[in-house]
Parts: C-alpha cells; sequence; structure tokens
C-alpha cells in the first residue's frame, strides 16, 4: 500500500517525518540563538526586539499572530517529532527481546545512540525554559516582569542552578544536533560517500554554532559582561 | 593453543537456552573459527555428548550461511587485519593462547534461535519474495550487450549485488534493524534497466515486508556498515529511503 496514509506506519517514513521536523526545529533554534545574540545591544533593543516578534506582520497580521504561526508550527513539529521517535524507540525495544551477552560497538559514536535520551532531555529543559522566561512561574523565577525581558534574563541567570540547567540542556542540544543533522540527509536519501565527509563537517558547525552562540548570553551574566 | 568457550546452548525455540562453558586444547592457530569448533564437536561426540549446532556451508566467505557473534562482534571480525570478512573466514591466530571466546547466536525477534547458534533467518527470504525479483518469462539467454548499461550504475548494482544475506548487519544493529540488507536489495535493481519496471512498488513492498518480520527501525549509527562482511555501504540505505519517498510521491503509480 502507498500514499499519505501508509507511509507515515513505515519505519522509513517516521524516520522521515523525525528528520524534516527535526529541520523546522533546527531553523527555530537557530533564528532563536541569533535573537538572543541582541542582549549584547543593551536592554532597549532587546526589548524592543521581543515586542517585535509581536508586532510583526502589522498591518495585515494582528499583534502576536506572526509570533502565534511559528509557535503553532514547532509546536505540531515537536509533536510529531516526540511521536516518532517514541513509537520507534518501543518497536527497536521489542526487536531484540534477548540481548547479547555481549555486544562491541565497531563505529556508533555517543550522540547516534544517546539521540532518545537527548531528545527527553531537551524536552525537559524546553518545558523548564518555558517556565522560566515565557510563563514566568514564580517557583523557577524570582523576579518576573512580563514587560522587560532583558531584565528577566539578566536576575533568571544570576541564579548558578538555572545557569546549570541551561548547561545540561545545550550540551544535550549539541550531541542532537550533531547526530540529527547528519542524520536527516541520510534519512531523506540525500547522502552518500562523496557527501558524507561535507555533511559530518556540517553537522559539528550546527552543533558547535548554535549551542555555543546560545551559552553566550548565561556565561556574559556570570562573567558580569551583562548586567 | 587452548582457549576457553563459553558457547550459547538452547535445544530448540521454546528452550530458555544458555551458556556452556568448554575448555578446548590443541587447537592450531592455521585454523579457521569453524574448524576450530569442529574439533569441539568431535570431542564433544567422542564423549557422547550433543555437539554443538552451527550453521555453514561454503566456508569461503561467499554463502552467508556462517553467522556467530563472536565476542560481542558479528563474524568476529575486528580481529583479522583484514576487516570485513565472515566467520569461516576468521582464523585462530587472532586468538590469544588462553583466551575466553563467547560465542552467540544473531540476537533479533525476527530470527528466532533454531538450535543452539543457528537462527532462522527465512524472513529474509519472505522479504525477497515480496519484491526482490524482476517478473520476465524464463527462455533461453539474451544477447548480454542487447541492453546497455552505464558504468557508474552497473558498479553500484554490483557493489549493493555483494551481500550474501548473513544478517551480520541486523546481528550488529543496536535496533536489530535490516535496513542494510533490504537496502542493498532494494537499491541494486533500482539502478539496472530491467528493475525499472517494478521499482516504485518493489521498495514500497519490500519496506512492508520488513517492516511486518519485526526487525527494528534505522537510527543511523552505522554499526551494520562496519559489521557488514562484503562492505555493504550505507549509501545503500540512503538510496532505499529515497525510493520510498519517491514511490509515495507518484502514489502508487
Ligand atoms: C530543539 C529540538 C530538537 C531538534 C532541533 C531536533 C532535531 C533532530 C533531527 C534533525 C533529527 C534527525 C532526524 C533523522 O535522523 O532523520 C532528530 C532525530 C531524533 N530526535 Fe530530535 N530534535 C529535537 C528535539 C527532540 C525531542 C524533544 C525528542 C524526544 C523526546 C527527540 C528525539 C529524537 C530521536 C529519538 C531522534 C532519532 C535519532 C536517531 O534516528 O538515531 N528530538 N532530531
Ligand atoms: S560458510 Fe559460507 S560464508 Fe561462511
Amino acid at each position: 500500500m502507498v500514499g499519505v496514509m501508509s507511509f507515515p506506519r513505515t519505519t522509513i517514513g517516521k524516520k522521515v517525518i523525525m528528520a524534516v521536523t527535526g529541520l523546522i526545529w533546527i531553523g527555530f533554534v537557530a533564528g532563536h540563538m541569533f535573537g538572543n545574540l541582541k542582549m549584547y545591544l543593551g536592554a532597549e533593543h532587546f526589548n524592543a526586539y521581543a515586542e517585535g516578534l509581536r508586532t510583526f506582520g502589522e498591518p495585515f497580521l494582528a499583534y502576536g499572530q506572526a509570533l502565534w504561526l511559528v509557535r503553532i508550527i514547532i509546536i505540531l513539529a515537536v509533536v510529531l517529532h516526540i511521536w516518532a521517535a517514541v513509537t520507534l524507540k518501543m518497536r527497536n525495544l521489542q526487536a531484540r527481546p534477548v540481548r547479547y551477552s555481549k555486544h562491541r560497538k565497531l563505529h556508533a559514536d555517543a550522540a547516534s545512540l544517546s539521540m532518545i535520551y537527548g531528545g527527553v532531555a531537551i524536552l525537559l529543559f524546553v518545558l523548564y525554559h518555558l517556565a522560566h522566561f515565557t510563563w514566568g512561574l514564580s517557583a523557577v523565577h524570582p523576579d518576573f516582569r512580563p514587560t522587560d525581558p532583558y531584565h528577566n534574563v539578566i536576575v533568571g541567570f544570576q541564579n548558578r542552578l538555572a545557569t546549570g540547567i541551561y548547561l545540561i540542556g545545550l550540551v544535550a542540544l549539541a550531541l542532537h544536533l550533531y547526530h540529527g543533522t547528519w542524520s536527516m540527509f541520510q534519512t531523506v536519501g540525500l547522502n552518500n560517500k562523496s557527501y558524507d565527509k561535507l555533511l559530518r563537517g556540517l553537522a559539528w558547525l550546527v552543533a558547535i554554532i548554535i549551542p555555543l552562540g546560545f551559552v553566550t548570553v548565561p556565561l556574559g551574566v556570570i562573567l558580569g559582561i551583562l548586567s | 593453543m587452548k582457549l576457553h568457550l563459553k558457547i550459547w546452548r538452547q535445544k530448540n525455540a521454546q528452550d530458555p537456552g544458555g551458556f556452556v562453558d568448554y575448555d578446548l586444547d590443541g587447537v592450531s592457530p592455521d585454523s579457521s573459527f569453524l574448524e576450530m569448533l569442529d574439533l569441539l564437536n568431535e570431542e564433544l561426540i567422542a564423549k557422547g555428548q550433543e555437539p554443538v549446532a552451527f550453521d555453514h556451508d561454503c566456508r569461503e566467505g561467499i554463502c552467508g550461511m556462517c553467522s556467530l557473534m563472536i565476542n560481542g562482534v558479528p563474524h568476529g571480525q575486528d580481529r583479522e587485519p583484514i576487516k570485513q570478512i565472515t566467520a569461516c573466514q576468521l582464523h585462530m591466530r587472532h586468538f590469544r593462547d588462553g583466551e575466553t571466546v563467547v560465542i552467540e547466536p544473531w540476537r533479533a525477534r525476527a530470527f528466532p534461535v533454531i538450535k543452539d547458534l543457528i537462527v532462522d533467518r527465512s524472513a529474509f527470504d519472505r522479504i525477497i519474495q515480496a519484491g526482490g525479483y524482476i517478473s520476465v518469462s524464463t527462455g533461453s539467454a539474451p544477447e548480454a550487450n542487447a541492453i546497455p548499461i552505464g558504468k557508474k550504475d552497473a558498479d553500484k548494482a554490483m557493489d549493493a549485488a555483494a551481500c550474501i544475506g548473513c544478517g551480520a548487519c541486523v546481528a550488529a544493529c543496536p535496533n536489530a534493524s535490516a535496513m542494510l540488507f533490504v537496502g542493498a536489495k532494494v537499491a541494486q535493481l533500482s539502478y539496472l534497466p530491467q528493475g525499472q519496471i517494478e521499482r516504485y512498488d518493489r521498495v514500497v513492498n519490500m519496506v512492508n515486508a520488513m517492516d511486518a518480520e519485526g526487525f527494528g527501525g534505522c537510527t543511523n549509527t552505522g554499526e551494520c556498515e562496519a559489521a557488514c562482511p562484503k562492505e555493504i555501504s550505507l549509501d545503500f540505505i540512503a538510496r532505499m529511503n529515497s525510493e520510498l519517498i519517491k514511490a509515495n510521491l507518484k502514489g502508487g503509480r
């Protein structure tokens, strides 16, 4: 059977869904990281950027519509990504009911073997991050002001525990991006031995640049560069 | 040389099975791994015990019957200076005197143990039956040059056709996935003019058959390629993926 309804049920179709939704998220995290760097331009700039995300597209779009459009796309993408990840993982666990007493890895790297665990870590981190800077729950943020994101970031990262959680989240993201960026080309059939080195290089770049960009903000606060 | 063997013994598919230890002396470093097992079996038979059942046929690395997980590696091939060999081509000179060697069957839900180290790999046959063929009337051999095939395509098809269907890819994969085997079989015919007619039905039917057998999915770890005695490339998995995507875009036409 072929067609829109049967493809997503195959083991390969699910991986293709993960590749496409993963790519959407790579685009999102790249844009998000770039936006965060505006912290270095000062409170006025950063807060204007945050407001700009909501007024984007006016007068064609109403206040907040563009932002919500992006949010809906990434929420749908992450739901599909997790659905495929979890159903495949359950299948993979069942595929070897009796385990080896000894099983040596010949090639696989830590990133490729830890995707589901790293993914769960990223998911938990995203929820924490939303509670921290988007919802501003008083349990996680000591002094949240809805209209002053610059202030929220500075105060948020003055807490060592919060900064530690961000560092862990970013390590998980780096590993996930390293395997994921290369893997998505392989999954959609765009990889072969003559592109392999190039795509591995691209994966390194993505896995280093995005988390590195993100980490400059909490580090900047801790080192007193941002205040 | 002397060896301490830990071998998986299992009477039949229902028996839970377990490891049994054997001490084997007088193994020639020049013997192959399977000859070492022959020696053990002769001793067991002389003692009136049940010999260890293991699959083998050609013993020259071309049939794909031998299927042993040796110290956690399919075909034990990380030992030979030349990697990518079958267990029948592995030699005892690469083991240390007195070494403990753990021998297990391939482990996958789709490859149930028949006895001891022998697993049932007919799941592969059913995948081939689902599409790994071309439908032509047989008859007298046609003129070989009647159908020109580009050199690059011919090379790729030959590389894919090197697969002997031993199942080391499934054995090595952390998910017991059969993607490398199915990828090679799908890719092989996709490069050739004879394979074009059933091209898109083939990939859909073979992938469905693969999934129905209970193999795991691919997480692109590359373990299969590293364990394949015939150096089948991950490129063929990518090829199968793009074939399946194209088949679905065409909606079965
Ligand atoms: C920032 C968020 C995320 C990004 C950018 C991302 C990106 C990606 C990409 C590009 C892939 C490769 C797809 C492929 O192999 O074709 C992937 C795979 C995967 N992701 Fe994510 N992902 C994210 C979040 C998550 C979450 C929240 C989970 C699970 C709870 C998850 C679990 C997985 C798993 C299990 C795989 C498959 C890995 C494999 O095949 O070995 N990811 N991800
Ligand atoms: S016995 Fe034929 S390949 Fe090993």
